[in-house]
């Protein structure tokens, strides 16, 4: 079996595992979203906990609202949350250039009616983009560790 | 015929697809088997499976957001549980409601039993079977004079998602595509016949009969809604053969490069956000590297429309280059915003992402020429 095939290979072994397990969540598709019963501070919160809490560093929100405030529109709160392990986007971005545009990793996050709403790109769907043997693992991991960390922003109250 | 490399290259990807496929159904045949252990009586839990799969968008009462409101009692009332499944199962291509094809029937049948439970006491009517007779020619202009308003002139919706930046507060719902292929399939001519004839409380959707339009009209409008099905609706496919990244190289040098993607950036009359290295954020001031550089940007009308048409663009957000130099060659890279429109199965969505790779490509030529 060839270098390529192997971790494409081990990961039907490991969605099939995963799936014995009942550790996956049903997903319709390539994005995930969910909504959080709290208000938008109290998520935000809890979504940098969990982040954190998985390893990963913050290294920016971004305040969409803000800037659309400060242009004159009418918006909700908005923000984006950049994450990513410092060490592993240093060796990402060094040994693999052309996956540059999608780091670091990053949720979306605004308000509605009072609940907040958190949606992501599944890092699994990148799967599609980039055809390294190494990232199919990372983004498997990627993706393991975010559907966590929307569990719990999804659990808290 | 293969031949060549080519012929090389298909047996080795035969090759290897035969043993991912035995892989897989390795996976497959312990996952049935585990499901054989699990006791009979470990039902779906539908509303667990809701919380995962609906919630976000429907809400976790049912009373919509993103998506419809489906604790509505009319809305349940006209909805047969096969209209449910069929939504379920096969989404609304090219809008937000994405499909679920893989639920089993179990769960899928658990969902809908939790739907229902938003109105206890409301059972589905029934409707008859069969297509609804009617003159489509007729049914076209009554659908121009009563319907086209909120459903649009071809069907073809209301305008945005439902959610926070897409509609005022107090309007419940948007207007659902009528000419989605989705739609078409799950619903019965008996159904959208009821809709129109007893309106939905609770929605800007008002009965027709009180309207005064008579049955044979409404007949004629669900002939007409349903003449949708023989128009030609797919135009997304070839978004997945879009390359992810845009890349030009730079004739000139690092620094140089970075400040002709700021003039860019102003020559496409976007404003510039920020530039910072790649690593600024994961690692202390002085010890980020300088080898990428990222320059953000932003149009903040494109950006206001942009949620209009779906609040998740913030995953585009904000809009960036980046300039990478490797081997004594500097790069300028992008995402493809018409490649990542295929994860969105938003159609009005695609457009906008089809003007900003038109925005992307013209900061990527005018910076590296």
């Amino acid at each position: 079996m060839s270098a390529r095939l192997l971790p494409k290979a081990l990961y039907a072994l490991a969605a099939g595992a995963a799936l014995l397990l009942g550790l996956t969540a049903a997903r319709a598709d390539e994005l995930v979203m969910v909504r959080s019963l709290q208000a938008f501070p109290e998520t935000m919160l809890t979504l940098q906990e969990a982040i954190r809490r998985h390893g990963y560093v913050i290294s920016r929100v971004q305040r969409v609202d803000v800037g659309l405030t400060r242009m004159g529109y009418k918006t909700d709160l908005y923000r984006v949350v950049f994450y990513g392990k410092p060490e592993e986007i240093r060796r990402l971005r060094r040994d693999y250039p052309d996956l540059i545009p999608y780091l670091p990793l990053k949720l979306s996050v605004f308000a509605e009616n009072g609940q907040t709403l958190v949606v992501g790109v599944r890092p699994v769907a990148l799967w599609a983009f980039f055809d390294h043997p190494e990232l199919f693992d990372v983004f498997a991991r990627w993706d393991r560790d975010l559907q966590s960390i929307l569990d719990e922003v999804r659990e808290a109250r | 015929m293969l031949t060549g490399v080519n012929a090389a290259m298909g047996r080795r990807e035969y090759k290897q697809g035969m043993i991912f496929r035995a892989l897989s159904s390795l996976s497959l045949a312990a996952f049935l088997v585990a499901g054989a252990l699990v006791p009979a009586h470990a039902a779906p839990d539908g509303a667990l499976l809701y919380a995962r799969n609906c919630a976000a968008c429907h809400g976790a009462d049912g009373r919509g957001g993103v998506g419809v409101p489906l604790a509505l009692p009319d809305f349940l009332a006209t909805a047969p549980d096969e209209y449910l499944r069929k939504t379920i199962r096969l989404g609304r291509p090219g809008r937000v409601m994405p499909a679920f094809p893989h639920l089993s029937d179990a769960e899928v049948d658990a969902i809908v039993r939790h739907i229902r439970s938003f109105a206890p006491g409301v059972r589905p009517r029934r409707l008859p079977e069969g297509p609804v007779h009617g003159d489509p020619k007729r049914g076209a202009k009554l659908y121009a004079r009563h319907c086209a308003a909120c459903h649009g002139p071809d069907g073809e919706g209301g305008k945005g998602t439902g959610v926070t930046f897409s509609r005022p507060r107090d309007l419940p719902i948007i207007a659902p595509a009528l000419n989605n292929p989705g739609f078409l399939a799950a619903a019965s001519d008996a159904q959208i016949k009821a809709t129109l004839m007893w309106g939905r409380k609770g929605t800007p959707m008002p009965s027709f009969l009180k309207q005064g339009l008579s049955e044979r009209d409404i007949d004629d409008i669900v002939a007409f809604v349903r003449s949708f099905e023989r128009r030609p609706h797919e135009r997304r496919a070839a978004l997945k053969d879009e390359p992810p990244v845009l890349v030009r190289e730079s004739a000139s040098d690092y620094a140089a490069t970075v400040e002709n993607v700021k003039q860019a950036v102003a020559g496409q009359n976007f404003r510039l956000i920020r530039v910072q290295p790649l690593e600024q954020g994961f690692f202390p001031e002085g010890e980020a590297s300088r080898a990428e550089t990222i320059v953000y940007f932003c149009n903040f009308n494109f950006l206001y429309k942009a949620l209009a048409v779906d609040p998740r663009v913030g995953l585009f957000l904000p809009c960036r280059v980046t300039v990478v130099e490797r081997g004594g060659k500097v790069l300028v890279m992008s995402i493809n915003p018409k490649r990542l429109a295929a994860l969105f199965n938003n159609e009005e969505l695609d457009e906008l992402c089809e003007r900003m790779r038109g925005v992307y490509e013209a900061i990527l030529e005018d910076s590296t020429l």
